[in-house]
């Protein structure tokens, strides 16, 4: 038997399974995680591959045309096409580059947009593993990112590709800050770093999600994180890094094929990741809103609010134009910086009177 | 807890095998056909001139630092608000961390102050010169 705290769903699962019966509990374990490893790989393949079709028809009607039509109903299968070209197509790898780093990078990158997933709370029962330092985790796990990027721009001997790091890691870097920031915001409210232990924390309507828990200073905090977080993904209109206007595709240049693809796929993977934690953290991860609505489970919830701020990061890609890196600088630490210890500030008053 | 690292760490290679895996595949469908331009660095049709692997501008290196030291800042923020609710929301344990952060700020309105902040140090006038700007800008 497995101990009950190790208990996830799809530990559950492979315990039942009587024909397993004959593996130690350790492999069993292990069995599991595996299969949960490739289940969120999965979802991270699913999602961008719908994502990326949502994403073209939303800027399609915004700018009042009707995006990929010809594949598929309204062009539904554009993205599987479009993976399948990725798939056929030749990885270049050109002369002079540094080519350990440059084969590593896109593989660091990949592993650490993966490896968030393992304490996201969609459901109940439902978190792969819920880590005690839940949110430290993701934070620390999340900046893993820089040296991948860093190494992919340059190992490239690319120059458009060294910028477009450079630029891509001093961002996520001041950016780290505010989200740290609005984070300890979160955790002060709940009192614990567990991602489980946050979303029981703000159990009972909607109004107790931290978001208006403590209104105005959880707003803050939310909208604080939310902007952050923009950035920390490279979204527009954060996108300098891979600014296509001027720096071709930043520290993405010289990467082609499956390769690039795996750049592209952890981007939207990010997404997802940042949705779910903003979830999690301020809008009350798969709390119902009300209770007259609890028949409804758990991870439709958790799904409906992420898809919903996704759904966001897409709209304003295509409503706010890119900003220059002076504003950038700017926004991070004379804006969102300042504010983020305001909002620690009245929430610390708050809890204390 | 042990198992439970033990699933990041299961993540970690499972990404790993995928990327590998699929990178695999990808080997085996595609064409490869090397011809002397696509070895040659991308830079929109020019011939790559100079080295790349060159010394970066030092502004950089200011913001990384003033990263780190925002950075420990909340590693220090981070067991305090855990705590925060189990020492029974005490005025004392507030007044403290304010007390930290206040001293923290005075550093953040010296940075500030001194024009660290500011992205553009200097620019360039129509007539090729170059003009300093000033912190309060």
């Amino acid at each position: 038997m497995i101990q009950a705290e190790y208990y996830n769903i799809f530990v559950k699962i492979i315990d039942q399974l009587a024909v397993l019966d004959f593996l130690p509990p350790v492999w069993k374990f292990i069995l599991a995680s595996v299969i949960a490893a490739l289940v969120f790989f999965h979802v991270i393949a699913i999602f961008a591959l719908v994502a990326i079709w949502v994403e073209r028809k939303v800027a399609g009607h915004i700018q009042d045309r009707l995006g990929p039509m010809e594949t598929g109903w309204h062009g539904v299968l554009q993205t599987l096409a479009d993976a399948i070209k990725l798939l056929i197509k030749e990885d270049i790898i050109a002369g002079g580059i540094d080519r350990r780093l440059f084969v590593l990078a896109p593989v660091i990158v990949f592993m650490t947009a993966l490896a968030v997933f393992v304490v996201f709370p969609v459901g109940e029962n439902f978190i792969v593993s819920d880590l005690n330092i839940g949110i430290l985790y993701i934070v620390a796990i999340s900046t893993l990112v820089v040296p991948g990027i860093i190494m992919a721009g340059w190992s490239s001997n690319n120059k458009w590709s060294l910028f477009g790091a450079m630029r891509s890691a001093a961002q996520i870097v001041s950016y780290e800050v505010p989200v740290g920031l609005a984070i300890v915001c979160a955790v002060m409210a709940a009192g614990s770093l567990s991602m489980q232990t946050i979303v029981e924390s703000q159990a009972g309507g909607f109004w107790n999600w931290f978001i208006f828990s403590k209104f105005p200073f959880g707003f803050i905090a939310f909208f604080i994180y939310f902007v952050a977080s923009l950035a920390e993904i490279n979204r527009t209109p954060f996108d300098l890094p891979e600014a296509e206007s001027e720096i071709v595709a930043g520290y993405m240049t010289e990467y082609s094929g499956m390769r690039w693809s795996f750049f592209f796929l952890a981007e939207y993977g990010n997404m997802l990741a940042v949705g779910a934690i903003a979830t999690t953290l301020f809008l009350g991860g798969w709390q119902t809103p009300i209770s007259l609505l609890s028949f409804i489970p758990g991870p439709v919830w958790f799904t409906a609010k992420t898809m919903f701020l996704v759904f966001v990061h897409i709209w304003l890609r295509w409503t706010l134009p890119r900003l220059r890196v002076d504003q950038l600088m700017y926004m991070c630490w004379k804006v969102l910086t300042p504010f983020a210890f305001v909002s620690i500030f009245g929430i610390g008053l708050w809890m204390t009177f | 807890m042990i198992l439970d690292f033990l699933n990041v760490f299961i993540f970690l290679l499972v990404g790993i095998f995928m990327v590998s895996i699929t990178l695999l595949l990808s080997k085996l469908v595609h064409p490869r056909k090397i011809t002397k331009e696509k070895m040659i660095a991308y830079e929109c049709g020019e011939d790559p001139v100079g080295e790349t692997w060159i010394r970066f501008n030092n502004r950089f290196y200011v913001i990384a630092l003033i990263f780190i030291i925002f950075d420990i800042e909340v590693v220090f923020l981070f067991p305090w608000a855990v705590a925060f609710t189990k020492l029974g929301n005490n005025f004392l344990a507030f007044a403290d961390m304010m007390i930290f952060l206040a001293i923290l700020l005075v550093g953040f309105a010296y940075v500030w102050v001194k024009g660290d902040l500011e992205w553009v140090k200097s620019y360039f006038t129509d007539h090729g010169e170059e003009v300093l700007k000033s912190p309060n800008d």
